[in-house]
């Protein structure tokens, strides 16, 4: 028992999806934890410690009298009003929660920020002019920094590990612990912004159902269309970074599959896009979020080709919620 | 008098701290109850293009997501002056109702029930059986209740292509066609909650519970009866807990899953004395004379309502409201839903011995055995080939309110916009009406009256915490 990790897990300025969302692991999650070798310390909403007792683990956590491994924070940093960090004072310690997260995040081996909130900030830090004074925990948006500032190192030598994401998935979180339980992550595996690559190497564009639909630009038009969202709808799955449409959501779903565009909640200030979540901006008709690794004028002509070159099939389908014209039945034989 | 702070509260949705002032006995002479997080989505919301709410309102609570989302959905389709299709309503009550009993399950196994493990109970006769069964992170019950919830949630992979946050559901209906296959998926996702439901939770038909119709037939039923539920009917007779809990007998529900016409859970006001008269909106109004927020002109209606922070505030401790209806603090939940629906034991319990721990409880369970069966009918009912989402333009200007029921209870959005971005977004959640603090004229919160009079030494047992989960708190969504 002794060699498991301990894993203490607080939430602040969020909406405690990503623990909903990691309650929905396909395994039996308690289980398949303690089997990788990941015991919780506390937890808010799972563990029986409740009150003076609650508050003692997570003193002695703070002290250093008992030493744990790994902090996972859900949540953004709410620093306001003014400073003070009053907008979330941890309930029964009348201190503010951004203090207990940077005491604990001072003896922890591995900081993991679960959700988008915690990573960049997120929608908690979204209204205008954040009044909130919410951050992420080494990042404010897309600029380094955050409660724990940027040259911040948990004892493990690693700045927080951000599992981005509004929610993340369940797959996302335990691969990523329990990746730390078989014996740690090096840099390396981190992408630029903090990310597991085990999940933040993929576009979330990879695998998508709506791919042929790409490929012809036979675009959807309407909420409930089977067509590509990205040229009206909003999507930017070419451009964020997860694999969303690989590793299925809720058993069998995904934004994509449940009909309905990537709004990229896996980057910095996903939140604020700058135009209507599901509409795509555009400039002289053409979206001006263009894939990741395609320069536009590529992007323009091929587009111009495709559509003039869409199946009838592709094209009927695109504008209809499921499919009107069926792909042929090829009488001869496949070649 | 002595004070006691109880917090963190755990196991429940989000940040609470409890203040007691016990008398001389040990006894709650007053309780205050705060939500010490603020989330401020009301301002985020302003100023954003009106369905961007449909993307925004689901993040105000990660485990009334859809909620908020139908809400929203409800308030721009008012706006807009469109009806959801045939298919997109039933689909929307699957997706609803799947939240709904996911979040049932998990309040009883993660939040609730394992303070039965509670050391102050060793040597009741039912302990060591409830300790190893509910223990938090250890009992065997988690191993099996994880995957029966995570499997009604696979509903959402197939119908809203994700839970938590799904952007599925629109004004106009659902965004997900179900094919011929996806159907019979859906469809024996349900038969396997069903089965989990019937063996493990409730050891009998669901069609068998939901009949039962007075006190004495739920005890007739439950005796010697193997299943969770019927465990814990049996410690809750050795405790009392049907005399445990009760706030002001007044119940309020908006109405629950619309079917052609009439919907399954009709809305209205409950009372036992005067049983039950027609929800009047107009009579809600919130006040934040003890929240840390500005007073504005005394309580408001949310169509007028605004949210401005005064953080240092006289006699304020809480960044809750106080939501009142006539003036009255009120109980939402699942509770006032089946009182308001008729549900016939429940009515006599309340009747008799007012809400109670074990009210609320068995009125969770009565809508699992009740909501299930209507899924299963929603689902058969999906017609393939037929629209599921309606088109629709939006104005530059309107307004709307999306009434709703989440698991927890009444939930309301009020939404004004002009020339074309929002000018307004008001929402009471249920556990804002829960978990109220004082208003203007000094009437506790329903959780600070139902706390009243419970003892709360440091000796005392874990009732305090019966009582506080027996509500299902969500913090997230009160503070939004
Ligand atoms: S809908 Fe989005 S993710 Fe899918 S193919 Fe189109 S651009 Fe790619
Ligand atoms: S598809 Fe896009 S918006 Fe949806 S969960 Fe994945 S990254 Fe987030």
């Amino acid at each position: 028992m002794s060699q498991n990790l301990r894993l203490l897990w607080l939430q602040s300025g969020g909406c405690g999806g990503c623990t909903q969302s990691l309650l929905c692991h396909e395994r039996p999650l308690f289980a398949e934890l303690a089997g990788a070798g990941i015991d919780f310390l506390w937890h808010p909403g799972l563990s029986p410690a409740s009150g003076p007792e609650a508050l003692q683990i997570l003193e002695d956590a703070a002290s250093g009298a008992a030493p744990f491994d790994i902090l996972c924070i859900e949540g953004a940093m709410l620093r306001g009003p003014a400073g003070s960090g009053r907008f979330h004072l941890l309930g029964g310690s009348g201190k503010p929660m951004t203090d207990w997260v940077a005491r604990l995040a001072a003896r922890a081996r591995w900081v993991l920020a679960v959700g988008s909130c915690t990573a960049y900030g997120g929608l908690s830090a979204a209204t205008p002019g954040n009044p909130l004074e919410a951050c992420g925990l080494q990042y404010e948006g897309n600029g380094k920094g955050g409660l724990l500032g940027r040259e911040f190192r948990s004892g493990a030598g690693l700045p927080v590990i951000n599992i981005a994401g509004c929610p993340t998935h369940p797959g996302w979180i335990v691969d990523t612990l329990e990746t730390l339980a078989q014996g740690g992550l090096v840099e390396d595996e981190l992408d630029e912004l903090g990310r597991p690559r085990l999940y933040a190497d993929q576009l979330v564009h990879h695998g998508c159902s709506r791919n042929e639909f790409y490929e012809f630009k036979a675009s959807a038009e309407k909420p409930s269309d089977l067509g590509c969202l990205m040229e009206n709808l909003g999507c930017k799955g070419t451009q964020a970074h997860a694999d969303c449409n690989t590793r299925p959501w809720n058993g069998a779903g995904s934004c994509l599959k449940g009909g309905y565009p990537c709004i990229a909640c896996t980057e910095p200030e996903f939140e604020n896009p700058g135009h209507p979540f599901l509409e795509t901006p555009k400039v002289a008709g053409i979206p001006i979020g263009l894939p990741t690794d395609m320069p536009k004028a590529w992007f323009v002509a091929l587009a111009a080709l495709s559509k003039s070159a869409t199946p009838h099939r592709v094209k009927e389908n695109a504008l209809a919620d499921h499919p009107r014209v069926l792909p042929v039945q090829k009488k001869t034989g496949l070649k | 008098m002595s004070r006691r702070i109880l917090g963190p509260f755990n196991r429940v949705e989000g940040d609470l701290e409890v203040i007691l002032d016990l008398d001389a006995g040990q006894q709650v002479a007053a309780a205050r109850v705060n939500s010490p997080l603020f989330r401020g989505f009301e301002q985020l919301l302003l100023g954003r293009a009106p369905l961007d709410a449909l993307a925004i309102v689901p993040r105000i609570c990660g485990i009334c997501s859809v909620s908020q989302s139908v809400a929203a959905a409800s308030a721009l389709a008012g706006a807009m002056d469109i009806r959801p299709t045939a298919n997109g309503a039933r689909a929307t009550n699957l997706i609803l109702a799947a939240e709904n009993l996911a979040d049932h399950l998990s309040h009883f196994y993660l939040f609730f029930m394992p303070d039965f493990a509670h050391p102050a109970y060793a040597g009741r006769p039912w302990y060591e059986a409830t300790a190893s069964r509910f223990a938090a992170l250890r009992g065997s019950a988690a191993g099996q209740a994880l995957p029966a919830r995570a499997g009604l949630l696979k509903l959402m992979g197939f119908l809203a292509g994700k839970w938590p946050h799904s952007l599925g559901l629109q004004p106009g209906g659902t965004t997900r066609a179900l094919g011929a296959s996806e159907k019979i998926r859906v469809l024996a996702q349900l038969r396997e909650c069903r089965a989990f439901l019937e063996t493990t939770l409730l050891g009998d038909r669901l069609e068998a519970l939901a009949g039962l119709d007075s006190p004495a037939a739920l005890a007739a039923w439950a005796a010697g009866r193997p299943g969770d539920f019927p465990a814990f009917l049996a410690l809750a007779a050795d405790l009392g807990l049907e005399r445990t809990g009760r706030a002001y007998d007044r119940f309020l529900s908006h109405g629950a899953y619309p079917e052609d016409g009439a919907p399954l859970f009709p809305a209205g006001f409950w009372q036992p004395d005067q049983g039950l008269t027609p929800l009047a909106p107009e009579q809600i109004s919130e006040d934040s004379r003890h929240a840390w927020l500005v007073d504005e002109e005394g309580p408001l209606h949310p169509r007028n309502g605004l949210t401005r922070v005064e953080a240092e505030k006289e006699g304020a401790y809480s960044w809750c409201k106080a939501p009142r209806y006539a003036g009255q603090p009120l109980e939402v939940g699942a509770l006032a839903r089946q009182l308001v629906a008729g549900q016939p034991l429940l009515q006599e319990l309340v009747r008799r011995q007012g809400a109670s721990i074990l009210a609320r409880v068995t009125a969770r369970m009565l809508e699992l055995a009740r909501v299930l069966p209507a899924m299963e009918g929603w689902a058969r009912a999906l017609e393939p080939g037929q629209a599921y989402c309606a088109p629709g333009t939006l104005p530059n200007e309107g307004q709307g309110a999306g009434l709703v029921e989440a698991a927890r209870g009444s939930l309301g959005h009020w939404l004004e916009f002009r020339r074309g971005r929002i000018s307004r977004y008001q929402v009471i959640a249920p556990t804002t009406w829960n978990f109220s603090p004082r208003d203007s004229r000094d009437q506790p919160g329903p959780l600070e009256k139902a706390l009243e009079g419970l003892p709360a030494g440091p000796e005392a047992p874990p009732l305090v915490q019966h009582v506080v989960r027996s509500f299902d708190p969500c913090m997230a969504c009160t503070v939004h």
